[in-house]
Order: C-alpha cells, then sequence, then structure tokens
C-alpha cells in the first residue's frame, strides 16, 4: 500500500495560513514550521478528511494524474513531520 | 518547488511575520555589555496591558503562530504572566527569553504547567567567570538556580541560550554537556554590534580562524533530525561560504519574514537594528501592527531585490547573502558590501576604509546611569554619572 491509498486527516495540532506561495503549517505539539509549497497542495490537505484516501481527495480537487507521484511524495514529508496523519 | 524558489518568494514578503519578536520591556536588572536594545530603565511609554492586548488581538488575525518575547528582562513587568496567558489563549505560543532572576521554584512550576511556552534562559559562559564578564557578577549563579528550578518543576526541554563570542568559543562541548545534563536543548546565536553590543564587538566578536571553529562545530551539532539539535536562529548563514550550507533558509529576513515590536511599539525590520533608519512605524498608528507590516515603506522596499553590491564578483555570495544587514550597518560597513564577520576576510573594517567613530550609534540608549561614589566619607555628594 502506498501513501496515495492511506486515508489520511491533517493533524488538529496543525494550523496553516495560506501565502501566496502556498500556505505555512505549523505544528503546536512539535513546534515545526513547514512549508506547504503550492496552494493545490493546501487544498489536497485541507480536504483530507472528507474522502476516504489521499488518492481520492486528489481526484476530488481536480489534481491531474501526472501529477499524483509528486503529491505522494510531498505527502510522505508531510507525514513524516507530523502535518498529516493516518486516521 | 525548489528551496531557491521559495526562499526567493520569501524575500518577497509573507501576509503576517513568522518570526516575531516582542520586546516587552526596556527595563532590566542586568546590564550585559553586549544588550542589542541597549535596555536598563524602563521606557515611560512602554505599551499598556490594554495596548498589549490589543497588539495580541492583532496577531491572532494574522495567524501568527508563535511569537518571541525578550527585553529588557521580561519578567520585570507585573503582567508578565497575564500577557503570556492572553497570547496562549489566543493561539499563539510564546518562547521567552529571561536571565531567570525571577524563576523562583514557585513561578517554575507555574511555567511548566502553560502549554505552548518555551523559556530560554540566557549564559554566556559555563563557568561564572566568563559569564559575569559580559552579563554581570552573580548572573551565572542566577541562571543556574532558574535552571534547577525550571528541571525540579518538570518544565522538560526549556532552552539555553548562549551569544558566542571570542571568550566562550572554547565552551562549546561544555554548552552541550551542561543542556545535556537539564534533558534542555542549546541554542546558539552569533554576535551582533547592535546596542550595547556596538561598544563590545570588537573585544568579543570571534576571530576568523573561530569563526571555522563554530562552522565546524555547528555542522556536526546542528542536525534537524537529531533529538534535540542545536538550534541558531538561523543567525550564521555568512558561515555558509565556508562550505556547505547550515540548516536553515539562509536568508536575511528582515521585514519579509521576520521583525520586532520594541517596548513602546515601535516596529522595526528585526530584532538588531533598533535604529531609526530600520524603523517602518508603529502599533500606536491607525492601522496597528498590519497597517506596518503589509504597507511601510521601509518593508515594502526590504521586499525588493537587493543588490550584492561589493560581493557580486565574490563566487561566495550565493552562500553567505553577503551576510548580516545589521552587522554591516553598525560597524559602518555599506549595506550592500561585505559583512564585518565575511569568512574570506573582505569585510575587514581597515580594508574598507571605515572609521569606527563615524559607525551609526543606536537610537536609543535605556542603560542605566552607573554611580560611582567617590571618597564617599570626605565629599557627601560626589558622583560620577555615565549615561
Amino acid at each position: 500500500m502506498t501513501v496515495l491509498d492511506a486515508a489520511l486527516e491533517l493533524n488538529p495540532q496543525v494550523a496553516i495560513r495560506p501565502e501566496p506561495f502556498g500556505a505555512l503549517a505549523y505544528n503546536y505539539g512539535n513546534r515545526r514550521l513547514v512549508f506547504l509549497k503550492h496552494p493545490d497542495m493546501v487544498r489536497v490537505a485541507q480536504q483530507l478528511g472528507d474522502h476516504p484516501s489521499l488518492q481520492a481527495t486528489l481526484v476530488a480537487c481536480d489534481i491531474s494524474p501526472t501529477r499524483w507521484n509528486s503529491f505522494a511524495t510531498a505527502f510522505e514529508s508531510l507525514k513524516s513531520s507530523e502535518v498529516v496523519r493516518e486516521r | 518547488m525548489s528551496v531557491e524558489s521559495l526562499v526567493s518568494q520569501l524575500k518577497g514578503g509573507l501576509d503576517a511575520p513568522i518570526c516575531l519578536t516582542w520586546e516587552l520591556t526596556y527595563a532590566c536588572n542586568l546590564q550585559c555589555v553586549h544588550c542589542l536594545s541597549s535596555s536598563g530603565q524602563r521606557d515611560p511609554r512602554e505599551l499598556t496591558t490594554a495596548e498589549a492586548k490589543q497588539v495580541l488581538d492583532e496577531l491572532h488575525d494574522l495567524q501568527v503562530f508563535y511569537i518571541n518575547i525578550g527585553g529588557g528582562e521580561p519578567m520585570v513587568r507585573r503582567d508578565f504572566f497575564e500577557l503570556v496567558e492572553y497570547a496562549i489563549g489566543r493561539g499563539i505560543g510564546v518562547k521567552f527569553s529571561t536571565n531567570g532572576a525571577f524563576i523562583d521554584a514557585e513561578k517554575a512550576r507555574r511555567l511548566a504547567s502553560m502549554d505552548y511556552l518555551d523559556v530560554q534562559i540566557s549564559l554566556d559562559g559555563t563557568d561564572a567567570v566568563t559569564n559575569d564578564a559580559v552579563r554581570g557578577e552573580g548572573s551565572y549563579d542566577m541562571a543556574r538556580r532558574a535552571m534547577d528550578n525550571l528541571k525540579a518543576a518538570g518544565f522538560g526541554p526549556f532552552k539555553i541560550s548562549v551569544v558566542v563570542t571570542r571568550h566562550n568559543v572554547d565552551q562549546l562541548d561544555e554548552f552541550k554537556a551542561l543542556a545535556d545534563s537539564y534533558g534542555a536543548q542549546l541554542r546558539i546565536t552569533r554576535l551582533r554590534p547592535s546596542g550595547r553590543g556596538a561598544d563590545s564587538w570588537h573585544d568579543l566578536h570571534p576571530t576568523n580562524a573561530q569563526q571555522r571553529q563554530i562552522y565546524n562545530w555547528l555542522l556536526i551539532h546542528t542536525d534537524p533530525d537529531a533529538e534535540l539539535p542545536v538550534l541558531t536562529g538561523d543567525s550564521f548563514f555568512h558561515l555558509n561560504a565556508l562550505g556547505e550550507s547550515l540548516p536553515g533558509l539562509n536568508m536575511c529576513g528582515a521585514g519579509r519574514v521576520v521583525c520586532l515590536i520594541d517596548p513602546i511599539g515601535d516596529v522595526y525590520a528585526c530584532p538588531f537594528v533598533i535604529h531609526d533608519e530600520f524603523k517602518a512605524g508603529s502599533v500606536r498608528d491607525a492601522g496597528g501592527f498590519a497597517q506596518v507590516w503589509k504597507h511601510s515603506d521601509l518593508f515594502l522596499e526590504l521586499r525588493e531585490p537587493q543588490s550584492a553590491g561589493a560581493c557580486s564578483s565574490c563566487g561566495s555570495y550565493d552562500a553567505c547573502q553577503g551576510g548580516c544587514m545589521a552587522a554591516k550597518f553598525f560597524t559602518g560597513l555599506p549595506l550592500d558590501g561585505p559583512d564585518p564577520e565575511c569568512v574570506n576576510g573582505y569585510g575587514d573594517l581597515t580594508a574598507n576604509g571605515v572609521d569606527a567613530a563615524l559607525a551609526p550609534k543606536p537610537s536609543m540608549d535605556h542603560t542605566k546611569p552607573v554611580r560611582i561614589t567617590l571618597g564617599a566619607t570626605r565629599t557627601p555628594s560626589a558622583t560620577l554619572v555615565r549615561s
């Protein structure tokens, strides 16, 4: 199973602040600041909890399948920095 | 998006600062020789509790995630806990810097009971002689007592904050061991020639050989994946010209991602440039802090692409970014040229024809007058006042 199949959600300790380049995500628990480097990533992150998997969220957000691999890599990294988590 | 393009976006400014420092008061029980804000005496124009809360409301609306509180000694303010609790209640995490004088057992327990609060105890030597020469007599014991109290209260990993100087650079391993013994996190930052630091800079700033020593030490100890990596506040990016980059954004954030609010509400580009030339406005002006951050002429100018000036022909510019604006300004160097601690030696003041006497002085000085009683038994009222 890859991260594309995982049911993810935004970590409840995380606040997201939209910025022109994407957004800043701050985890109040581990005090880490993470950059979401594209507005599409922000949309996807915010809707993760409404869909059964990351891939389903990408579909719902109208992200072209040619970009799914790069989203998979990005969300793998957001998982390890505890911005998102499995539900 | 690559790191480079992210940095170029950040240089264009953000909707609100990432890292905001707020000096709550110019009052301080100490008179450190390198104090960035020349603190000592309270300024009568200090923001009131109500004004400070209004600023916090604004920072909440701007989604500022956390603030760095400093001073002076912030715990001198009688409403210190009230303001910290108010900030946390509004979802703004607080990191505050203190010399520890007021962290007794009871205060340590109170601090330990609060979420989203970080404490940073300043210490500039691993022994009283080295520390007290910079921070004043008794300040080493004061800091260690605060650390003991925080540990006993179960605060968890507080921070020990060190300004690295010519005299404590050989103690880096000892600082790390001290932090480890408390389960604390070590923070090492760069000395700046700001505030009273302008006067002590030439005696305290590390030599060129020591710069390399610092760089090599930081390379080993700042691994972000370590459990408690040594923090630097991104203050050593001028050393990146020595090789591999240290962790961090590697850019001057002044007016772009950081700024300073001083005790009377004036907003400066960064904590190291309390000078009229870098004052962008005041939180007391119409429109408050947001107006200053988003629209002040100074901040808009800082967000424009900056010229590398004399550094443009140097192959290290991409790595070091020309160093620190404040360090150049207060040593009298041009802002679009090398840092006074340029590792290639291009910032040498003499070679640049800088007359140290003409370097800009801080616009404000809250240093306490030093009263030395002369021949107390003979002359009843002879005092020397040095401001």
